[in-house]
């Protein structure tokens, strides 16, 4: 039996599920391909324990892209964010607690020192601007500087207006933040060590870098350009875990007609004369489609679903040197009951996050354990129990508890193995236990994943949740390398479109949106090609024009659209 | 959750609208009881009390003590004599109003700053090389306003020190109910008015001191709803709600000079060095962009509007503080930024920030209204403000 498609995605996570839901509704036969047993890659949701469903990987959503909710109708197929708006961070004998209302937060830094709660409202005015200013580009294609086009020149004149819009303060605190520590960066704005902590945190996340290490303050950024319902920099919980994300965008995908398959491995790219014509299925199934997407991270994309061999040696050393080196772990726990922490004042502080930082030195330190190859023994522990927010994932009374963990190494002093991971579990629990002595207690059934683990069971590359980090050398127009970073690869009809891509890493499904609209836009431009390489930019303006009117794209906005509408 | 002032015993006893505003993170009473109209007729006709504990207040002492006041506003604090209380508010470096307050000069070396928000960064960054401390006051000094024509006649009843010598914006150490407390000539209702600055221990006893003595003047604890209809009768600006603190909004469409205020009284352009003082100098020669005014809604032409609904004239029941479009010759020249209906002016009453071309008292505008959502242009005259200021205020 022969099966041909439009196209087939390679993995069908976020990101792959986002790029056919939108090939789907222009029109094209899409056929998404799962090794394992559900979609949604590293947004997924498991019962792994009867009874208890774990937001088994990623927690938390922000950066999602408005766009695609509304091109995609997400909220139609189950998107269900429900507001995550406390953060609590335990300490010996105190504690620092942000609560969703302004003024108790106020309050609350002027029990800590009353200048920092003037400094604060500030710094979140400054970090408002600067994300405002730099939001953009998550919802444009990166522009390539090896061949800038007429399209390219208009992106970045655009980016520089609303760059200089910014006026030359925020400018300075914008190029501060590109450059500096976020340690360094928060220094600057307060006093009180354990508010530094908790602001400082989205500086390392997903990186192997510490608080005091130059470039974290750029993760920072990155994490205050979400926006929930039209609230900047807020955070979420979907409902039922991430794999409700996952299941939303595949739901919009399927009533596109896209075909989604699940235990469909796929071992190779199959390629004839520099041309992408279909997959090989690790069961010998071969499948043809006129366009392949991967989805997959930078390494498997160019080095695993295709023979090195065929690709220029300058990408292949890029993608070699693409940095992945995963510096997290995730623990997720049963619970007979709610943990009770010391010195949280407030029972309501359990729905939102609870943050193991009781101080930068203490943060450090867990850096400084990764470092020289080992797993932090006071690790930072991001802490949520979802069934406090959506009832219906643990049984009356039960709890989950989901805890993403820094730092846990790729490169483990002797390699990770079960004692290892299983070591990594405890000392995990016991950080939490420090300020939550009864959680021990309380454990029914602990899954415990290390970034090997994430590697093994995943697919993500040395266990990186972004699919490679995302500090500044690795992002924009230099993500994954120069050149390719415009969803194409040197392979015709063979393109990418994972979290290896810009925007990056989250469930954004940015990379998803903007690689789905070049592939579109090539299926219909392919005849002006060889007269834009000849006749230069009047031929590309046109097929700019002519990609808007031919995308036959109800909902996407180009991203110059886009980027006006911010 | 909101704290409670040292004052939400009692405020708390008498709160049978159950309504609470927050402000500055405690529990402030909007009325008492279900509407607020005799708490408003109380501070013209009688006297109200209102728990104003929730301002910042900030002791700056030192020998640069006024140094560096005289830094961070714009009045001049060199003329501010020891006993005497100044109105004015504070700039950023580009000239824009961050907040307003009054400066008590308690002592030669010791100022106490009101603020409608926190100040003590700002104090503190700009206090740098100077010998000066700045002390955050704000939960060690619980505050009582004391507003209406028989507030002087109320307090006589409980201290032994003449009031008739405590002119508008003075202060004197004085004890009611033989508890010390600090009195001030000044208030936000633009009547006859004290403010009661007391240790937060006493509080209590100097609010039922207050209520048992002025029972016999009809005092009524009062709101925020009635004094909010007040302090627009006197044109008295609200932060946050006329204007915005520029360190709190992040465009400059939404920040305001001193100039464009209406304040421009409170520039002193020639005194030393201040924060904000090259670019409101540039402002004074150009001529700021907006001129704020009062403006009195004509009613003949609000009853017309009405009329075509078949409706009898509406009027606000209460403050209202939605920005409306301010037009003239059918473009939009302004917006009207707080109104109430004024039951003792018999006026329909708003404060406006509009072109300077628009400003001259008489001018003739247009406010947007709405009637059953029908967008409609009302007829306003542009006046001075205060619309209300009665002699006893001063006298």
């Amino acid at each position: 039996m022969t099966n041909t498609y439009d196209a087939i995605v390679i993995g069908g996570g976020h990101n792959g599920l986002t790029t056919a839901a939108y090939l789907a509704k222009a029109g094209r036969k899409v056929l998404v391909l799962e090794r394992r047993h559900l979609v949604g890659g590293a947004a997924v949701s498991e019962q792994i324990y009867p009874g208890f469903t774990y937001t088994v990987c990623s927690y938390v959503v922000s950066l999602l892209r408005p766009e695609v909710i509304r091109d995609l109708q997400l909220a139609k197929h189950g998107l269900h964010i429900l507001p995550l708006d406390s953060a609590f961070v335990p300490m010996h004998d105190d504690y620092f607690a942000y609560w969703s209302d302004p003024a108790s937060t106020r309050e609350e830094i002027r029990r800590h020192a009353a200048r920092d709660a003037d400094a604060y409202s500030e710094f979140n005015n400054l970090m408002y601007l600067i994300g405002y200013a730099v939001k953009p580009i998550l919802g444009m294609l990166p522009p390539d500087l090896t061949k800038p086009t007429l399209d390219d020149a208009r992106h970045l004149l655009d980016l520089r207006q609303h760059l200089v819009g910014l006026g030359e303060k925020n400018f300075y605190a914008l190029y501060k933040l590109m450059t500096a520590s976020v340690a360094d960066f928060v220094d600057e704005w307060f006093e009180t060590d354990v508010l530094k902590a908790l602001v400082s945190i989205n500086g390392i996340i997903g990186t192997m870098l510490g608080p005091r290490s130059p470039g974290t303050a750029y993760v920072l950024l990155h994490h205050y350009m979400g926006e929930l319902d039209g609230a900047f920099t807020a955070w979420g919980f979907q409902k039922g875990g991430t794999g409700g994300v996952s299941n939303a965008i595949a739901s919009a995908a399927r009533s596109f007609g896209a075909e989604i398959r699940c235990n469909a491995p796929v071992s190779q790219v199959i390629v004839k004369g520099e041309q992408a014509v279909g997959v090989a299925l690790e069961n010998g199934e071969e499948i043809y489609a006129r366009t392949i997407v991967s989805g997959l991270d930078p390494k498997l994309t160019f080095l695993k679903m295709l023979d090195p061999k065929i690709l220029p040696t300058d990408l292949v050393d890029s993608i070699r040197k693409f940095k992945f080196r995963g510096s997290s772990g995730k623990v997720n726990l049963a619970l007979d009951g709610l943990p009770k922490f010391t010195s949280m004042p407030d029972p309501r502080l359990l729905q939102g996050m609870i943050e193991i930082c009781p101080s930068m030195d203490y943060v450090e330190r867990a850096y400084d354990d990764a470092k020289y190859g080992d797993f932090s023994r006071r690790p930072y522990c991001d802490v949520l129990i979802p069934s406090m927010l959506d009832p219906g994932m643990a049984p009356p009374g039960q709890h989950v508890m989901s805890v993403f963990v820094q730092y846990a190494p790729y490169h483990l002093n002797g390699g990770w193995n079960p004692t290892q991971r299983e070591a990594f579990g405890d000392s995990v629990v016991n950080a939490i236990s420090e300020f939550a002595p009864n959680l021990k207690d309380l454990i029914l059934h602990r899954q415990v994943l290390s970034p090997w683990d994430l590697e093994q069971e995943f697919g993500l590359t040395e266990g990186n949740i972004f699919q490679g980090e995302l500090t500044l050398d690795q992002l924009f127009f230099l993500r994954p390398a120069p050149g390719y970073a415009r969803y194409r690869t040197p392979i015709r009809n063979y393109y990418q479109c994972g979290s290896g891509t810009h925007p990056g890493g989250g469930i954004t499904a940015g990379p998803g949106r903007l690689a789905a609209l070049e592939i579109l836009k090539d299926g219909k431009q392919k005849l002006y090609t060889d007269f834009t390489d000849k006749h230069g930019w009047f031929w590309i303006e046109a097929r700019w024009r002519g990609s808007r009117e031919a995308s036959g794209l109800q909902g996407p906005p180009t991203p110059i659209e886009d980027f006006e509408s911010v | 959750m909101p704290r409670q002032t040292p004052f939400y015993s009692r405020t708390a006893a008498l709160c049978e609208s159950q309504s609470w505003l927050e402000w500055s993170g405690f529990f402030s009473a909007n009325q008492y009881e279900l509407t607020h109209t005799h708490e408003y007729y109380a501070i013209r006709t009688a006297a109200a009390l209102l728990d104003v504990s929730p301002l910042y207040k900030y002791h700056i002492h030192g020998r640069d003590a006024q140094r560096l006041l005289n830094r961070v506003v714009t009045r001049d604090v060199n003329k501010c004599v020891v006993g005497q209380a100044l109105y004015t508010p504070w700039c950023d470096n580009e000239g824009k109003v961050i907040d307003d307050g009054t400066i008590a000069r308690l002592d030669e070396n010791l100022f106490r700053l009101t603020a409608a928000d926190s100040t003590l960064r700002w104090l503190e960054d700009n206090a740098l090389g100077l010998d000066v401390k700045v002390e955050d006051v704000s939960d060690a000094l619980a505050a009582l306003a004391l507003q209406g024509p028989c507030s002087r006649d109320i307090l006589s009843q409980i201290t032994n020190d003449p009031l008739q010598n405590l002119k508008y914006y003075r202060l004197t150490q004085t004890t009611l109910a033989s508890i010390p407390v600090t009195l001030s000539r000044t208030g936000f209702t633009g009547d006859l008015g004290y403010e009661i600055w007391i240790e937060p221990q006493h509080a209590e006893k100097v609010w039922d001191a207050l209520m048992e003595v002025g029972e016999r003047y009809r005092l009524r604890a009062a709101g925020n709803l009635a004094l909010d209809m007040a302090r627009i009768e006197a044109g008295l600006l609200l932060v946050a709600v006329d204007f915005n603190s520029s360190r709190k909004v992040m465009f400059d469409i939404q920040k305001s000079t001193p100039y464009e205020l209406g304040l421009g009284w409170t520039v002193k352009l020639d005194k030393d060095r201040f924060i904000g003082q090259a670019t409101l100098k540039r402002e004074m020669q150009s001529g700021p962009a907006w001129a704020t005014v009062g403006l009195e809604i004509q009613l003949p032409g609000l009853e017309a509007i009405h009329r075509e609904f078949g409706m009898p004239l509406q009027l606000p029941d209460r403050a209202w503080s939605s920005v409306v479009p301010v037009l003239a010759g059918g473009r939009q020249i302004g917006k009207a930024t707080s109104g109430t209906w004024s039951p003792i002016l018999k006026k329909y009453i708003a404060l406006a920030r509009v072109k300077p071309s628009h400003a001259k008292p008489g001018t003739r505008v247009w406010m947007e209204v709405t009637v059953e959502a029908h967008r409609k242009y009302a007829e306003a005259v542009v006046v001075k403000t205060p619309f209300f200021e009665p002699e006893r205020k001063r006298a």
